[in-house]
């Protein structure tokens, strides 16, 4: 079956460009260089319809540049991404413009995401009454039926965001990304600020629009909890790269590459009490200044002079799975 | 007994809108020793993040802390001036923002903001400010220091602010410290790396810190005592153990069997019926009875918080009756 969303080789960079004092400074001998930040790596990724793919890994290892560029809010520095065949990777063009209400993004900061000076109204209304998608309801109608989907009480839409607290915004931010009617959903710790009985009623109204809509997510979370509940495929990303892939299922039963590993062991259990934290064994690596070779390697028990030098590629090691190490390779 | 490095004693702080007045934090009471760490979870909108703002004075109208007192040393903080508390607030209280743009200031670089903070109450040149600045940022997992003192807040992705955020609470290591929802962004791996740091805090500085988060799981880990509240009441409280082994409020019931792994995968989640009811439209009694189980005429009239068994206390006319 082809793929509803396909990214190849998307790459973005973030370059910090030098202000005159750095360029003076550089003229004059100082040792001062453009800052680049790698935030994606030749990421490639096919999510089919109505398929929950989560998106997992390290703080700043570029899930929400992912993100951000597959809804075409950021342009890729490299690489393609299609939707339905066609090449939606400038966002300008008209496949782009097209692409645009299909594929929503609900933000993780559902602070800097809101306009302060709009009423709840207009957050959640005034794109479906552009786009004409009331269907003969007001606009009032409208936005009570979406936040009463996510659990909101109708009387707020009257409300600034500010007047809400973060549980409360960030539910605004789904019941926005629905207003348009989507059919992927890029959901960037849509979850996180929640509590878990309206985190579940999320989650659950999640899984009903992808039952009723066939939608189709891409489910941006660090939880590990609600990645295994509600994905069907998981990625691994780690400064920028994807190093596993895997149906939920194999990749909490049996993760392969380390990084997944040290991942898991840390999880959060309810049933573990007074537990004695620890800090990351190795060094936390830098994006500004990643490491050579496998970039997990400073944290990695298992690395070797290879892994110093090399950078492993995403291969296939089971139906379906894939991983980025070295130690899978039969010597 | 010691005296407590805080002790709150029946807070109020009402939200004074044109629609009514929304009883935000209502007869809140707890209290926390040095080194102790309690964890603070509840319902969405329930009081939180407004019980903490009450605690370090930033309750900005239409708001107002209405009633109550909070005891830091013994100290009733509602009655200092606001020089005084502004002097508190940097040397002895810190707050981890649940928006760490509310700590970090957009338009000023990383090393600005932490020398500031630093310099701000203690005298110190700009190079040992720096070294500090420096130190605080790897200890909450932030490689590259020196680079990325001289960033600004954009720059960084959702986890790495927090992460400053964090840096900034640790700086001056306060004896009290309220975070809100500080690692909801971090993978498990590096949240470890903060909760290490954290832990490390209280043990060797005797910190007190409330921990307000939704994630049960690092409350359980990290917390020794726990308060559960809904719609500005606290509805429960008593030790970590009991309270997510054997709940006895409704309410606490429903948000423990709501955990994903609690449930089967793939499956619906337990979820709590009914919607969080506007807090300028409660029920009458028990706010919670509208959606409770096993609510009956009792509930219309208001419960008290009562202790249910020792150290155990419990907002509910019925707290031992099953809910299944
Ligand atoms: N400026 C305001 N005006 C009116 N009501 C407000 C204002 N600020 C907060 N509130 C209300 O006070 C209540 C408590 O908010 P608070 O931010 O403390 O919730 P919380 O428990 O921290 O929730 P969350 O887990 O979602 O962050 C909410 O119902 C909110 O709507
Ligand atoms: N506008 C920008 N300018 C410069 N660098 C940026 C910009 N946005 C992101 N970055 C950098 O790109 C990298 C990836 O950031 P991104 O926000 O995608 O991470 P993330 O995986 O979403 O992290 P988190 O889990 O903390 O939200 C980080 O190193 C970040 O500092
Ligand atoms: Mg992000
Ligand atoms: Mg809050």
């Amino acid at each position: 079956m082809s793929s509803l969303l396909e990214t190849r080789e998307l790459s973005k960079r973030f370059v910090k460009h030098l202000d005159f004092a750095a360029k003076l400074a550089r003229k004059l001998g100082a040792n001062v260089q453009e800052e680049v930040v790698q935030a994606v790596d030749q990421v490639n990724l096919d999510i089919r319809q109505g398929e929950v793919v989560g998106l997992v890994g390290e703080s700043g290892c570029g899930k929400s540049t992912f993100g951000r560029m597959v809804t075409g809010i950021l342009p890729p520095s490299a690489g393609t991404i299609h939707y339905n065949g066609k090449d939606i990777s400038n966002a300008a063009s008209p496949e782009g413009h097209a692409a645009a209400l299909k594929i929503q993004m609900i933000f993780q900061d559902p602070f800097a995401s809101l306009n302060p000076r709009m009423r709840v109204r207009d957050i959640i209304g005034e794109a479906p009454r552009i786009h004409g998608l009331l269907e003969g309801q007001s606009q009032d109608e409208y936005v009570a039926n979406m936040l009463e989907k996510v659990g909101l009480d109708a009387s707020y839409s009257g409300r600034y965001p500010h007047q809400f607290s973060g549980g409360q915004r960030q539910r605004l931010g789904v019941a926005r990304a629905l207003a348009v009617q989507p059919e992927f959903l890029v959901c960037d710790e849509a979850v996180a600020a929640l509590d878990v009985s309206i985190q579940a009623q999320v989650l659950n109204l999640f899984m009903d629009l992808r039952e009723q809509l066939n939608l189709t997510y891409l489910f941006i979370s660090h939880d590990l909890s609600v990645v295994e509940h509600i994905s069907n495929r998981v990625l691994i990303m780690y400064l920028g790269r994807v190093v596993e892939s895997a149906p939920t299922e194999d990749m909490f039963h049996s993760p392969n590459h380390p990084y997944t590993q040290a991942l898991l062991n840390e999880v959060p259990r309810l049933d573990l009490r007074k537990r004695q934290y620890t800090p990351v064994a190795g060094e936390i690596p830098s994006p500004l200044n990643p490491p050579t070779g496998c970039h997990f390697h400073p944290r990695c028990p298992h690395a070797t002079s290879k892994c110093h030098t090399e950078i492993p590629q995403l291969k296939g090691i089971a139906p379906d799975r894939q991983s980025a190490c070295f130690l899978n390779e039969t010597p | 007994m010691p005296q407590p490095t805080l002790d709150v004693r029946n807070l109020q702080t009402h939200f004074f809108t044109r629609d009514g007045v929304a009883k935000a934090v209502e007869d809140v009471s707890f209290s926390l020793g040095s080194g102790e760490v309690l964890g603070l979870v509840g319902e969405s909108g329930s009081g939180k993040t407004v019980t903490g703002f009450s605690i370090l004075g930033l309750v900005d109208p239409p708001g107002e802390v209405v009633g109550g007192e909070i005891l830091f040393k013994g100290r009733n903080l509602l009655k200092l001036s606001e020089e005084e508390m502004r002097n508190v607030r940097g040397n002895h209280l810190a707050m981890v923002f649940q928006d760490p743009m509310m700590t970090l200031n957009p338009v000023l670089r990383i090393d600005t903001q932490m020398i500031e903070a630093i310099q701000a109450h203690q005298k110190v040149g700009t190079d040992v400010a720096r070294e500090r600045a420096r130190d605080a940022l790897g200890k909450v997992g932030i490689a590259s220091p020196d680079e990325r003192l001289r960033a600004y807040p954009h720059q960084f992705s959702g986890g790495m602010r927090q992460r400053v955020a964090i840096a900034i609470a640790l700086l001056n290591q306060p004896e009290l410290i309220i975070a809100d929802e500080p690692t909801t962004a971090l993978d498990v791996t590096i949240q470890g790396q903060i909760l290490h740091e954290v832990q490390r805090l209280c043990r060797e500085t005797g910190t007190a810190l409330i921990w307000i988060t939704h994630d049960l799981a690092v409350v359980a880990g990290l917390a020794e005592r726990i308060c559960v509240m809904y719609a500005g009441r606290i509805v429960e409280t008593g030790s970590v153990d009991e309270v997510l082994d054997r709940p006895l409020h409704p309410y606490s019931k429903g948000l423990i069997e709501s955990v994903p792994s609690h449930n089967q995968r793939g499956r619906r989640l337990n979820q709590i019926p009914g919607m969080t009811p506007s807090l300028l439209s409660l029920p009458e009694g028990c706010a919670f009875r509208t959606r409770c189980p096993i609510a009956d005429v009792e509930c219309r009239r208001l419960p008290s918080l009562h202790e249910a068994e020792t150290e155990r206390r419990i907002f509910c006319h019925h707290p031992q009756r099953e809910t299944a």
